[in-house]
């Protein structure tokens, strides 16, 4: 598979100044959340991949074209939502969404057909012939969203979606964000300083700091390995007999204080498997808790300097 | 699809050709401009001057019209010569500076102050290609109303008048095409540096105006101060006269320019300097759209 992106010591000088340095990496997952506080660097390399902003060393590629040598190619292939407004207030929705459909390669008539269906499908269909400078801040992001498909990218940048946006509108935006990657007809690029936005809509995630890759890790298995790391409290096992069981089947185990025993399970092995165990040796198990690694502990301990500090 | 079927959908139709895709900005932008009842009346007041030379060049040819309304003494006056077709150039052109201040302004502004400049450099879609775009706006709209005309009636007079007429004027015609594009191109990229820079329109508009007078006024001092001609580099209605003479008399030029574009007896600047003053101004304007038509603005 081709993988999404691909950065190779990339970095990005502007003013004279670093803002990405030397970024290595290779995403491929089906939705990648670039994650980071304000200043991280995030948006520069949104920009980046769209041609923006030259490369003063390193690679980009996208979709496996090189961002310094096929931006046109590159940009063919993207629908860019950007953070801050952007529209031109005295266009009607649909005119300006078709406008933007027809600069991407789109024929004025199936451009203007798509920008209908967008404009339906990210719920603005009742107000498409209004102005856009009337619209709501809620109404102009969907707006936003809904020029970054019409077109029919293959992949999405979409960059802080969920700005500005009231409980219920976020709720709609990460709807639609979920919609558009579970139909797989397209990669996404979401960058956000919201970790719930990210963990929300990602399945890989790629944390910034500093303009440098602080952490780069695939949701879905940290998901899935959170899923076979237990945390016990038993009652009876202070002999070591119900460890030593537990290991013959392959776990991994822990002793931990009070009765309070770490596994890890092997693949294959179901839980039921540890109460007949626990039986069999006479052990309580009086609780247990799959360990619950979360985003923000991921997002946390990349953000910790060198002394441990925040 | 019906358009109320809310799904996301991929597109696997037919695209367009890369180097046609410009021609959508000047599409709406046209679309936008004959919403405006002002901007089509003064578009269409514009054509009047190319009627009433028409007119003109009919009845030096059809001597009995005149005499139907005892004016046959009028016949003398009308001469269809470098000077008839210079001045046809000269109050077009002067039109033309109007219609670029009118419309110059809004091209690139609102694009800039809604930051849509993003949206449009995130497709398939250089900056060179907006440029020109935005450029072909007012490019087609004063081509409509300098050298198209001009050529008209040139081939009207050359129909009239015959061959012989055409071979040995032909001058004329050249003078008239090069001419127009000349001043409608430096009229439409100071427009759009213009647009890109100040974002209040009115302001771009009083600054394409102030350009042309306050320039040619502070040229006329820095002359009388000085007791040089050279503040006439500053003069842009006598730069474009000066070619103009040049492209249709040569170098041997018996008149002083068209109306609005004339150059002082005496006071005729080189030609070579001419053309690499309005070269000049055409590099500045270009380099200022180049400085402000970007997907993001780097503040350092």
């Amino acid at each position: 598979m081709t993988p999404v992106i691909e950065l190779d010591g990339l970095e990005v000088r502007l003013g004279g100044r670093p803002i990405l340095k030397k970024l290595a990496a290779t995403l491929a997952g089906r939705s990648i959340g670039l994650l980071g506080p304000n200043g991280a660097g995030k948006s520069t390399l949104l920009n980046t991949l769209l041609g923006f902003h030259k490369p003063s060393s390193g690679a980009a590629r996208v979709l496996g074209l090189d961002v310094r040598t096929r931006a046109r190619e590159v940009r063919g292939l993207v629908g860019y939502m950007p953070e801050n407004d952007a529209f031109i207030a005295s266009m009607s929705g649909v005119r300006f969404v078709r406008m933007m459909a027809e600069l991407a390669g789109l024929p004025p008539e199936q451009a203007l057909e798509r920008a209908h269906e967008a404009f339906f499908y990210v719920g603005l269909g009742e107000v498409r012939y209004r102005p856009l400078g009337s619209y709501s801040l809620g109404m102009k992001q969907a707006a936003k969203l809904a020029q970054a498909i019409a077109h029919g990218p293959k992949l999405l940048f979409l960059d802080e979606p969920t700005n500005g946006l009231d409980p219920p509108a976020r709720v709609r935006m990460i709807q639609l964000i979920q919609e558009i990657r579970d139909r797989g007809d397209l990669h996404l690029i979401l960058s956000s300083h919201l970790l719930r936005d990210v963990e929300e809509c990602c399945d890989q995630v790629l944390i910034l700091k500093d303009g440098s890759i602080a952490a780069y890790c695939n949701l879905e298995e940290e998901r899935r390995a959170n899923l076979r790391f237990l945390e016990l409290e038993t009652r009876g096992a202070s002999n070591g007999c119900f460890l030593e069981a537990l290991e013959k089947l392959g776990c991994q185990t822990a002793q931990g204080a009070q009765g309070r025993i770490k596994v890890v399970l092997p693949e294959g092995l179901e839980l039921r498997s540890l109460y007949a165990v626990a039986a069999e040796q006479q052990v309580q198990i009086r609780r247990l808790n799959h360990k619950r690694d979360s985003l923000e502990d991921i997002f946390l301990k990349a953000m910790e300097g060198p002394d441990g500090r925040l | 699809m019906a358009v109320y079927k809310k799904i996301y959908r991929p597109y696997a139709g037919p695209l367009t050709p890369g180097w046609r895709r410009f021609l959508t900005i000047p599409r709406y932008a046209l679309e936008d401009l004959h919403r405006s009842r002002f901007l089509t009346i003064f578009y269409i007041a514009t054509f009047v001057y190319p009627l009433i030379a028409a007119i003109i060049i009919y009845l030096e040819h059809d001597l009995s019209a005149l005499r139907a309304f005892n004016a046959d003494r009028i016949a003398n006056l009308i001469h269809i010569d470098s000077s008839f077709f210079l001045s046809f150039l000269g109050w077009q052109s002067m039109l033309a500076l109007f219609l670029a201040a009118f419309i110059g302004p809004g091209l690139i502004s609102p694009d800039l102050s809604n930051n849509a400049l993003s949206l449009y450099l995130a497709r398939p879609f250089s900056r060179s290609e907006y440029v020109v775009g935005k450029l072909s706006v007012v490019l087609l709209l004063m081509s409509l109303m300098t050298w198209v005309p001009g050529l008209l009636l040139f081939g009207y007079q050359a129909y009239l008048e015959g061959g012989q007429w055409m071979a040995g004027n032909s001058r004329i015609a050249t003078g008239l095409f090069l001419g127009a594009w000349i001043w409608i191109l430096l009229l439409a990229l100071l427009a759009l540096a213009l647009s890109a820079w100040v974002k209040w329109k009115p302001a771009a508009g009083a600054l394409m105006f102030g350009l042309f007078f306050v320039a040619s006024g502070f040229g006329a001092a820095i002359n009388n101060v000085q007791d040089t001609k050279w503040g006439y580099l500053l003069n842009i209605s006598n730069l474009m006269g000066s070619i103009w003479v040049e492209l249709f008399e040569g170098g041997d030029p018996t008149s002083t320019g068209a109306a609005f574009f004339r150059v002082a007896p005496g006071q005729r600047l080189p030609v070579w300097s001419c053309w690499a003053a309005v070269l000049t101004l055409c590099a500045v304007s270009l380099w200022m759209l180049a400085r402000k038509i970007r997907g993001v603005e780097v503040v350092h």
